[in-house]
């Protein structure tokens, strides 16, 4: 039923390798991203996804490997580059400001997006309070999205760690992005959070057609949402593929189950 | 006054709307909530939109008289949409928005439905769960669009797209709204609504244009509502209850519905609305009661000792000073500064600062939660009605309160006793019919076209109606006293532990009653003792909590010994349950009120075990989750002894 076609490639990996000292995280990985697809990167513990996930972002240098993003090779960059190229994410361990509104956190997702300079920003005058309004329409379309009208005016700190984390989700989705990382969305879930969770991302992808990479442990989870997922082990790429390949991969199962160890 | 004009003259619900459109069409009529942001229809445009939907939905074939299904939470478009059925001689059957597509199957297949408007994807898919056990359903229009974009279906049609039909419509066509509205009479039916079946099937109840209108004109003219009243609508639509107060009245006295953002939210569009008139169902101000209760106990202790001490002085002489009689300078002196320190706050995180006028219905109310707002200067009354008599038999008279009854008959209904009990109703409010049912029709009217309400009362010597119970469960015990049910259990449900009640006793030597706990009041009165709990069961079964609700229980006993007719109703033994009584589960109606029998079937166990002496009881119990999946629980419930008291019998 989905109306969304899957594009060109957006976003290609080419024998990434990453140390950090004598550790070798990542070694040799190539695998790619197409536009509007939803991609998964799973892995048993320490097999290098969040590693990975920071090399998308911008917040690791590899020492060997080339990635394009958009057919242009990309140079080493920062952070707030990758922001500023329209990738957003969210953290394994939830990064909100306790003390701040739902509405505020997720105002700061917008942070890229503001022109206004400091004194107009100071005086909300200008062109500050224009962009203000048009900001503030954009981050209430992704409260109502996400369902969380409710919650708009409580500080983060007070929510439940479900809703901390469909937050958290909204604030990545106020950027607008391109392409959405999210690191263990449904992390110590429960069942009916990490369903209200799916559902949320399966329409991020459908309503706004951004391409989502993600990283998760719930196989179930995995294999129902994903168009692709590529399997890391000890840094290494041993599976690439759509859900019911990688399910049947020999070298996937024996990671999973420990077999042959 | 102008204002009267308009339901002098018009006497159906689209004629109202236009005569508002014209006399003060930029005025507000409906609100809601968008994207943080009030967003407001006015009568002009509201008559605008609702003609346009029917001519939208003519051109897909509506005729007169036809059933449409209305599915929903209050959103603007759905009361536009009752509206527009209307101008077309159709009849609007708002049904629950939070029932299983099983349970809309009966109403949508009994009431022939070709025609839904529904809220959201949720509702489409419910519809298209079963529709292949409704061969009359046609078409299926949606307000929110939002996941349905990939509904291919021809029938399913987005409101906004059936208002640009409509609008061609009109411009080839700009008499035929007008005509359409003009064979409108006020003997049809204005809508349908379904009794929520505390037995048997549930029935449709077809009231006409002049019962809800004449009910509704009581009603603003006895409490002088006129167009500047606003008004929050966040019951059901399906409920008698919520069709009355917001869309008849406000199309009768041209005042403005406001519909909260979601269903989550209502406490605090209750602030920001800050509403004048209000009805809620006594469970509501329960928990909102419950929840200042709560929120004082966590308080430090300065401010506890500051809400004590004007909650006593309000006590005292609040409800007096509300209905004008006479108060010593002092209290009023105290009264006045508590105003300030107290009530106005308390009255202000209610979202209750303006209101003048506010009603509470469907249930009896416990009279201390009465006298609370009562005696914080919120002008609370009770009424009484039902479907059948569009909610709209008895009111209380500003100044004349007592919570103990539901005031005197309403402007032109005559209510009178029938020699059992029963209390019987006639007016011009009352149905036309139960629809199909010719025998419950002739069972319910008698020939004289009383109403049988189902409901044992009797008049006070003032003039005022008392409720004692349904007629049907009022019982007696084994030694022949009257055992009214209901009566203990609401006295039980106003202690904020208690959720819910279900007491048994007719034909029995003693009176038995299950418990359910309130999750919120009971976790908060554990946590503050360091008791801790895994869940709703394992709060329920622990000793301190039993221990708990059996000093509420105590307090009962001792109220009911001091009244007399009722000391042999005490309660002797209780069980506090191990699950929440749901409605998911047929244990409670959509109403939330309790299915006694079903739930002395489903139980009859633990009866048996409170009946026989037992001190612990093992059951497993079948429950149905809200995706519509079941699993079980088990439990093995403790059986409390409760202390009563002996009658003081007074010499004669």
């Amino acid at each position: 039923m989905s109306g969304r076609k899957i594009g060109e490639v957006i976003l290609d990996l080419q024998n990434i390798s990453l140390r950090f000292g004598g550790v070798k995280a990542l070694t040799d990985i190539s695998f790619d991203v197409r536009e509007h697809e939803i991609r998964a990167i799973i892995g048993p513990n320490g097999a290098g996804k969040s590693s990975m996930l920071n090399v998308i972002n911008g917040v690791y240098h590899p020492q060997e490997g080339k990635i394009f993003w958009r057919g242009q090779e990309r140079r080493k960059m920062e952070p707030h580059e990758a922001a500023q190229q329209n990738i957003a994410r969210t953290f394994q361990n939830i990064a909100l400001f306790k003390g701040m509104s739902v509405l505020d956190n997720i105002m700061t997702g917008r942070i890229t997006k503001m022109r206004a300079n400091f004194i107009e920003h100071a005086l909300w005058f200008g062109r500050a309070r224009r962009e203000e309004l048009e900001h503030r329409r954009r981050v209430e379309e992704v409260i109502d999205f996400l369902e969380i009208q409710h919650i708009r005016k409580t500080p983060v700190g007070r929510l439940p760690y479900g809703l901390q984390k469909r937050v958290e989700l909204g604030r990545a989705l106020a950027a607008e992005p391109a392409m959405l990382l999210l690191d263990e969305p449904m992390a110590g879930m429960n069942v009916e959070e990490k369903q209200d969770m799916c559902r949320f991302i399966l329409d991020v992808n459908d309503q706004f057609g951004t391409t989502i990479v993600l990283i998760e442990h719930d196989m179930g989870v995995v294999m129902d949402i994903s168009d692709r997922v590529v399997v890391l082990d000890y840094g290494k790429k041993i599976g690439d593929g759509v859900p019911d390949e990688v399910k049947n991969n020999e070298d996937v199962i024996r990671a999973y189950l420990g077999a042959g160890h | 006054m102008p204002e009267t004009a308009a339901w002098q003259a018009q006497d159906t619900f689209p004629r109202l709307l236009l005569e508002h459109a014209r006399v003060r069409g930029g005025k507000a009529a409906m609100r809601e909530k968008h994207l943080g942001i009030w967003q407001t229809w006015s009568w002009g445009e509201v008559a605008e939109r609702a003609g346009a939907l029917a001519c939208g939905l003519a051109e897909l074939g509506l005729r007169r008289g036809d059933n449409v299904a209305i599915i929903g939470d209050n959103r603007p478009n759905l009361y536009m949409a009752m509206l527009a059925v209307q101008c077309l001689g159709g009849v609007p059957v708002p049904l629950y928005q939070d029932a299983v597509a099983d349970e809309m199957k009966f109403v949508l297949q009994d009431a022939s439905i070709r025609f839904a408007l529904v809220e959201d994807q949720e509702q489409v898919d419910k519809l298209l769960e079963i529709r292949e056990q409704l061969p009359a359903l046609e078409h299926i229009a949606y307000d929110d669009p939002r996941g349905m974009r990939h509904y291919a279906q021809p029938f399913l049609h987005d409101i906004e797209a059936l208002l640009a039909v409509g609008r061609v419509r009109q411009q080839d066509h700009p008499d035929f709204l007008g005509e359409e509205i003009d064979k409108g009479g006020s003997d049809d039916v204005s809508v349908m609504l379904y009794t929520s079946g505390t037995t048997g099937k549930p029935k449709g109840v077809c009231l006409t244009h002049r019962a809800f209108i004449s009910a509704a004109q009581g009603g603003v003219e006895f409490d002088r509502l006129g167009p500047d009243d606003e008004v929050l609508s966040y019951l059901p639509m399906a409920w008698v209850g919520d069709h009355l107060f917001s869309l008849a009245q406000a199309t009768v006295a041209g005042f403005a519905i406001n519909c909260p953002e979601s269903g989550e939210t209502v406490m605090n569009d209750l602030r920001e609305i800050g509403p004048t008139y209000y009805f809620a169902p006594p469970r509501v101000f329960e928990n909102l009661l419950t929840q200042v209760t709560i929120r004082m106990e966590d308080a430090s202790p300065l401010k506890r000792r500051l809400f004590d001490y004007f909650m006593a002085v309000a006590r005292r002489c609040g409800a007096d000073i509300l209905d004008g009689k006479p108060v010593g300078a002092g209290d009023r002196l105290r009264y006045a500064l508590g105003n300030v320190l107290v009530y106005g706050p308390l009255k202000n995180v209610l979202g209750m600062s303006r209101i003048r006028v506010a009603y509470t219905a469907g249930a009896a109310i416990g009279p201390d939660l009465f006298r609370f707002y009562r005696s914080i200067g919120i002008n609370l009354k009770q009424l009484y009605g039902q479907t059948e008599t569009c909610a709209y038999v008895c009111l209380q008279p500003d100044g004349e309160i007592k919570f103990d009854s539901v005031g005197k008959p309403a402007p032109g209904v005559e209510v009178k006793i029938a020699d059992n009990g029963e209390i019987l109703v006639r007016g011009p409010n009352l149905l036309k019919e139960y629809y199909k049912r010719p025998d419950a029709t002739a069972e319910a009217l008698d020939g004289e076209g009383y109403f049988l309400t189902g409901d044992a009362g009797f008049f006070d010597e003032d003039g005022h109606l008392k409720i004692i119970d349904r007629a049907k469960d009022v019982g007696k015990l084994g030694n022949g006293a009257m055992f009214a049910p209901n009566y203990i259990e609401n006295k039980l449900k106003f202690f904020p532990y208690v959720k819910e009640a279900v007491a048994f006793g007719h034909q029995r030597e003693h009176v038995c009653a299950f418990i359910n706990i309130d999750i919120g009041a009971v976790g908060n009165w554990a946590e503050r003792r360091g008791i801790a709990y895994s869940g709703y069961a394992d709060l329920a079964g622990k000793a301190e909590v039993g221990e708990l609700i059996r000093q509420c229980v105590e307090q009962v006993n001792q109220q009911l010994v001091a009244e007399g007719m009722l000391a042999d109703s005490q309660v002797h033994r209780f069980l506090v349950l191990h699950k929440e009584l749901d409605p998911d589960d047929d244990e409670l109606t959509r109403t939330r009120k309790v299915r006694r029998n079903f739930v002395a079937d489903k139980y009859r166990v633990l009866i048996d075990a409170l009946y026989s002496g037992l001190d612990s009881q093992y059951i497993e119990t079948l429950v149905r989750f809200e995706d519509g999946r079941t699993g079980k629980v088990a439990a093995d419930l403790r059986i409390h002894d409760a202390k009563t008291f002996a009658a003081e019998r007074l010499a004669a």
